[in-house]
């Protein structure tokens, strides 16, 4: 199979103004993705698809990642003029500093395709589509017209993370109820108070019985309960 | 009341059958309990062996799986109940005629099992109906709804026809439906059936 540069190439080469950035994947495997752009993102798919060399008909997956706000500490080099005393005289020195500065990288929510060709026996090739944040711009194209098989799991990806699939026939909910107002698999996610914690509690759950037992009690309720 | 065993199994001998009402009420009682035939997960297969003719739930005079809640006894909660099935689950219930009884089999059904720090998962039926019996085990084996069965039997068996010991069923008083959880837009609401489920205190 052609390795992801040059499928980044044929990918340039055959859809004009194609945004393709490769996402390095630094462990063993080395399975580097595609990151695409969200204009020319269904023509890049259909390309895909259709070359006779990569003919990706099969679409194993689709998933969902939650990226939080990153704080990003960096070191930077900075020229600075420090006055010094030298061999008694004092004079004006430019000195070279490390300097530490933070910050914040926006966060956002992506969607992973895994594509695999059967008619050539090879793949995977992985496509991820980025979204603005995640809160107000969380739209993503849906790719369902060129897979099937992304239907339900492009639903399955906005009732769990809320990426809303622009051009899908059917996006509702398919594993929580209707009405259902958060998204579990957000890594801010709030879950429900809603269960008696085991006597021996540890780590995690720990901090959430701790949490709960101080709710409870400033409700003035003895012990923990389902927050009724 | 109690008729001296031994002076019983005396007459039986001498073609003199005795009896009392109760008994005889609850014989009638506990010799056909019908169970629901639905199933929410993996248990329901441990459910389905034990029907069948290795361990042959028939002897126990419940082999006729009703596929309506109308003519079952019993509701054998088999799996895990999510919460977005709980809602389905209780409303089967309410629609099952008196007297009824229900076995919680497995993790799941009494606790929430492996699921119960989830999201998902309703951390056991029994905060939305009364269970006569739960059943550990993941799943238990179809010896254990046999040990579950005879002991609702049991129960059965135990049950007074007046008094204060009297069932739910036989107490007017007594609510015989319970009420049906709204998926709300966080969490099933309620969160439990008040009187049915005491929110249990932790003692550290």
């Amino acid at each position: 199979m052609k390795t992801v540069e040059e499928i980044k190439a044929a990918i340039e080469a055959a859809v004009p103004g194609a945004k393709v950035e490769i996402v390095p994947n630094p462990g063993p495997s080395g399975e580097h993705s595609l990151l695409l752009g969200h204009e020319q993102a269904v023509e890049v798919a259909r390309f895909l698809r259709d070359d006779p060399e990569l003919a990706l008909d099969y679409l194993s997956n689709v998933t969902g990642v939650d990226w939080l706000d990153k704080e990003v500490t960096e070191k930077v080099k900075v020229k600075r003029q420090v006055t010094k005393t030298v061999d008694g005289v004092e004079q004006t020195v430019e000195e070279t500093v490390d300097e530490t500065r933070k910050h914040v990288e926006p966060g956002y929510l992506e969607a992973v395709y895994h594509l695999f060709s059967m008619a050539r026996k090879h793949g995977p090739v992985v496509l991820r589509l980025r979204t603005g944040n995640r809160t107000d711009q969380v739209e993503v194209p849906s790719l369902t017209m060129l897979w099937r098989a992304a239907e339900f799991q492009e639903r399955e990806v906005f009732d769990l993370y809320g990426i809303v699939f622009k051009g899908h026939p059917d996006l509702r909910r398919i594993l929580m109820w209707e009405g259902f107002k958060d998204h579990p698999m957000r890594k801010d996610y709030v879950e429900p108070d809603d269960y008696e914690y085991e006597p021996t509690a540890h780590d995690q759950v720990l901090k959430r019985a701790q949490a709960h037992q101080a709710q409870a009690a400033a409700m003035g309720q003895e012990g923990a309960g389902a927050g009724q | 009341m109690a008729i001296d065993q031994e002076l019983k199994i005396e007459m039986g001998k001498q073609g003199v059958f005795v009896t009392t009402i109760q008994e005889l009420y609850n014989w009638g009682r506990r010799s056909s309990v019908w169970p629901m035939q639905f199933g929410l997960a993996c248990c329901a297969i441990e459910m389905i062996a034990t029907t069948m003719a290795r361990y042959d739930l028939a002897r126990f005079g419940a082999e006729v799986f009703r596929p309506s809640p109308r003519q079952a006894d019993l509701m054998i909660v088999a799996g895990t109940v999510t919460k977005k099935m709980a809602p389905q689950v209780v409303r089967l219930y309410n629609q099952m005629a008196e007297p009824k009884y229900v076995i919680a089999m497995g993790a799941c059904a009494i606790s929430g099992g492996p699921f119960k720090q989830g999201y998902n998962v309703l951390k056991g039926i029994d905060r939305y109906m009364p269970v006569d019996v739960h059943i550990p085990g993941c799943p238990p084996r179809p010896e254990a709804l046999i040990q579950a069965f005879m002991t609702l039997q049991k129960k059965i068996d135990s049950h007074h026809l007046t008094g204060e010991g009297r069932p739910r069923y036989l107490d007017p008083d007594a609510p015989g439906e319970f009420k049906v959880p709204e998926p709300g837009e966080h969490d099933l609401e309620p969160a439990s059936n008040q009187g049915v489920w005491p929110v249990p205190v932790v003692i550290r």
